[in-house]
């Protein structure tokens, strides 16, 4: 029967999906990028949207909660796909809500009057039946990839507006957004890039080595290194793993020490990240946020005598307070950190920000 | 004066340099003053270098012109300095003829009337100060507590790689040093105190300071066996252009024992004082463990004193007893300034680590691990975190010597402190050299960690012996630094290694910095053999050993 076959394919992919991402996370660093995370998250809730059964919009919603529950417990550190899930889940509500005519911003604001008045009326909103609520749905979806796709590209384009000639430019590790800004300001602009390890994965060096083929000149220090030159830099660019609800970052270690040292020389701290990694998450130092990988690579098994003796940590992610922070570059443009509460009431609904 | 003029008119350059000097002998003997020994020596000196530009008939007028009035305005020197003479006018004629050569010729006539005008004042003021206060322009740093510290300073040459005048000077010296301690047997193919050439492409930031590579060593040049290196020198000069004597203490300690040996060995010439000759022996030695590594400030210090040392030994004393009273002398330098200071430091340190404590020590300090363990044996209950950082991973070191003692450890690298600090309730920080004015050089690595712990709020405690204060000022890492070799950065992961072929790429660089400097207000307090300081009290500190010698 062709739909129980549309079923098992369904699943099959489903269930691929998730042990790829169980698998990507033990390795060093990210071996994809979030940005093909965010677009695989994307083309299967679409496939789920297209093949799965539902009647109406709350079925669909109840689907793809149940199944994104599955996928952020396979890899809890991968928040884009979290993001994603309620991307599309404030699609449908939004589809869900042009379909029966009344207009979004009614719904959205969140007086205290509505919502002592009004608090019963949105729990049988989303029964009704819409004939045309999937391709609407899907529609918007694909909206969603093709925005996904030019997120790199928007942001490159601002890199002129932001680095003139002759300056040092300072960043950690490798990040694929930032690789593609300095590429795109190198094509008019002479300039210097600083490069920190970040060890002990060491990814500053592959950054290096890639920047070297447009002709940039490249430096590469070690992490001790980085408040010895900061008083040379101009301006200090990352990227990041996340971008946090209050403005915070979570981004590769040894961030915070780089913003630390930015702060005290005054240079302006720029983060590119595009929207799809914002979270609706606040930090919560204890269990949550850390994510540990194995400690031999910070004392390797040749040191087998004192190995057992002692304890090794190797966190992966450092927490960044918005403080230090002076710029988000994403694909809608810049922001200061204190407007990233409200580009998130935009994204996401509140009620999903628990699946 | 027409006997001069006339001369000039002939418009040959040299003949007015030997003029001046004629003058300059014409007007000593007019005052009634006997030449001494040192000036005559000095004059002897300078026909020399004259007769050798002579024949050379290098360098722009301008260069000599400027020699003389550098010259000029330092009369007379004790015979003792003069490798020190030797080698000032040098440095200053580097800086001299840079300057030179963008002012515009002046006109031999303004030339000749500023000559005589500062004469007529040099004359002034030598009638002036008829007393022996001979210490006046001269570049020591000695100086007495009413009088101001000179300005003019030796620049070192390591942090002048990017001039060439420079450059030149050095390799003159390093010959001069190779032929002067020779006799007959003059090896033509080996050289004795070889020039070390820079390794791969620098980042244009520090294209001041030399960058070497491990994998080829000084010695390479030097022919055997070495006549003019004492042979413990050179082994010393590999251990540390190698890194297996590395750490401030251990290069000095191992310096000091291995001029104990050289004096040893040493036995004086005929017709030489061994004050005096004994100096110029060590200065070959001093360029080329220069050459090795360039020199740190605790070597520096220890130099001086050494040198201090010998030319204090009065002519009638016997060989033998000079030199068992040196060796003595080197001694007690150890003793005092090394060993007795870390039991001291220890002391006034323990009474700061409390029962619970959390320390967090960065990379490997001999003296911190001193501290700790002496802590541990009396019985303080405390764990410690080490840091440690790539490309060097001293902390491997210090943490196994602390496991091996029994104390409990946690080990991350520097980019996991932001992680590790909210349990750190203390940190003990070693330092290479006390700058006066109050700044901490140290290894690369420190500054950061003592600014992340000014974050959270973590008192950081400095730990560092008197001998390592010295009178430079230095506001950031870059002007006087010392770059390792670079390929160190270079690692192997997954079978994959990035940067393997970095010197074929044209825009690639990597640093490798061994030194920064922390600036005093993330430190809280420095505690030295003298008791437990502020950062700021570094200069009084210096004041009162100048004092003492």
């Amino acid at each position: 029967m062709p739909g129980a076959d549309k079923e098992t394919d369904l699943s099959e992919r489903i269930e691929s999906f998730l042990s790829e991402l169980k698998r990507c996370g033990s390795g060093a660093g990210s071996l994809r990028g979030s940005a093909e995370t965010a677009r695989e998250t994307t083309a299967l809730l679409r496939r789920i949207t297209a093949q799965a059964r539902w009647g109406n919009a709350g079925e669909l919603m109840e689907i793809i909660r149940k199944e994104g529950r599955r996928m952020t417990a396979a890899q809890p550190s991968e928040t884009t796909v979290g993001n994603m899930i309620r991307r599309v889940l404030k699609i449908i509500r939004e589809e869900y809500a042009r379909s029966r005519g009344s207009s979004e911003e009614t719904d959205q604001q969140e007086s205290l009057h509505k919502l002592l008045t009004s608090g019963g009326s949105s729990e049988d909103n989303f029964r009704q039946h819409f004939t045309h609520l999937k391709a609407n749905v899907i529609e918007a979806i694909n909206e969603l990839l093709t925005e996904l796709e030019g997120t790199t590209d928007n942001i490159s384009m601002q890199a002129l507006e932001h680095i003139h000639s002759n300056e040092v430019i300072m960043t950690i590790g490798r990040s694929r957004t930032v690789e593609a800004f300095l590429k795109d300001a190198a094509r008019k602009r002479k300039f210097h890039v600083i490069v920190a390890e970040c060890a002990p994965f060491c990814q500053g060096h592959e950054m290096a080595t890639s920047l070297c083929k447009e002709d940039i000149e490249t430096t590469v220090i070690p992490d001790a290194a980085i408040f010895a030159v900061m008083s040379r830099v101009n301006k200090v660019i990352i990227g990041t793993q996340t971008v946090l609800a209050n403005g915070g970052l979570r981004a590769v270690n040894g961030t915070h020490t780089l913003a630390l040292a930015a702060k005290h020389h005054s240079t302006p701290l720029i983060v590119c990240a595009p929207m799809f990694k914002l979270s609706p998450q606040f930090p919560n130092e204890e269990d949550t946020f850390h994510k540990f990988v194995s400690p031999h690579e910070v004392l390797p098994f040749t040191e087998g005598e004192i190995l057992s003796k002692v304890n090794a940590h190797c966190p992966v992610f450092d927490y960044v307070p918005p403080e230090l922070i002076t710029l988000f570059i994403s694909n809608i443009g810049g922001n200061a950190p204190s407007y990233i509460y409200r580009l998130m009431s935009e994204l996401y609904h509140p009620e999903d920000h628990e699946l | 004066m027409a006997d001069s003029d006339g001369r000039q008119v002939d418009g040959v350059n040299h003949a007015t340099d030997k003029d001046v000097k004629l003058q300059e002998i014409a007007l000593a003997k007019n005052e009634g003053k006997e030449l001494t020994k040192e000036e005559k020596q000095r004059l002897r000196k300078e026909k020399k270098q004259h007769k050798k530009n002579k024949k050379d008939d290098k360098g722009p007028p301008e260069k000599e012109k400027e020699k003389e009035k550098a010259s000029v305005p330092a009369p007379s020197k004790p015979a003792t300095q003069s490798p020190a003479h030797k080698a000032a006018p040098a440095p200053v004629h580097a800086s001299e003829s840079a300057a030179a050569a963008e002012k515009p010729a002046k006109s031999k006539a303004e030339l000749r009337a500023e000559r005589r005008a500062r004469q007529d004042s040099e004359r002034t003021s030598k009638q002036g100060k008829k007393e022996g206060g001979q210490q006046s322009a001269s570049s020591k740093p000695k100086a007495t507590p009413n009088e101001l510290q000179p300005v003019v300073k030796r620049l070192p040459e390591h942090v002048q790689v990017d001039d060439p005048a420079a450059l030149k000077k050095l390799a003159k010296k390093l010959e001069r040093q190779q032929k002067s301690g020779q006799g007959c047997g003059l090896n033509k193919t080996g050289v004795e105190v070889p020039l070390r050439s820079d390794y791969g492409y620098k980042v244009s930031l520090f294209s001041h300071l030399h960058q070497y590579s491990r994998k080829s060593p000084p010695t390479l040049q030097i022919s055997i066996p070495a006549t003019v290196i004492h042979p413990s020198i050179v082994r010393l000069g590999l251990q540390y252009s190698q890194g297996i004597i590395a750490g401030s203490n251990a290069r000095s300690v191992a310096l000091l024992h291995t001029f104990k040996q050289v004096i040893q060995d040493y036995s004086t010439p005929p017709n030489e004082e061994l004050s005096r000759d004994l100096v110029n022996k060590l200065s070959p030695y001093i360029s080329f463990l220069s050459q090795c590594r360039p020199l740190s400030a605790s070597m520096g210090n220890a130099i001086k004193y050494i040198k201090k040392e010998i030319s204090n030994i009065p002519s009638q004393c016997k060989e033998e007893e000079a030199k068992g009273k040196l060796q003595a002398c080197i001694d007690s330098y150890i003793n005092e300034k090394i060993i007795l200071a870390s039991e001291a430091i220890s002391k006034y340190a323990i009474e700061k680590i409390s029962d619970g404590d959390v320390i967090l020590v960065y990379g490997c300090s001999s003296l911190v691990n001193h501290i700790l363990c002496k802590a541990f044996e009396k019985q303080r209950k405390f764990r410690v975190i080490v840091v440690d950082s790539r490309p060097r991973l001293e902390g491997r070191e210090a943490l196994r010597r602390l496991v091996k003692k029994g104390i409990r450890c946690t080990y991350v690298l520097i980019s996991a402190l932001s992680y590790i600090l909210p349990e750190v309730s203390k940190v003990f920080l070693g330092a290479h050299a006390l700058l006066a004015n109050g700044y901490v050089m140290s290894r690369v690595g420190t500054s950061q960690i003592a600014l992340v712990a000014k974050a959270y709020n973590v008192p950081v405690l400095v730990c560092c012996e008197t001998y390592k204060f010295c009178e430079r000022v230095q506001t950031d890492s870059f002007v006087s630094n010392e770059l390792d070799d670079p390929d160190d950065l270079i690692v192997t992961r997954n079978g994959k290694s990035h940067l393997e072929n970095w010197q074929t790429v044209k825009s690639l660089g990597l640093l490798n910095l061994v030194y920064d400097v922390t600036p005093p207000d993330f430190v809280d307090l420095v505690i030295t053999d003298l008791g437990m300081i502020p950062c700021t009290s570094v200069p009084v500190v210096l004041r009162v050993k100048n004092v003492d010698q």
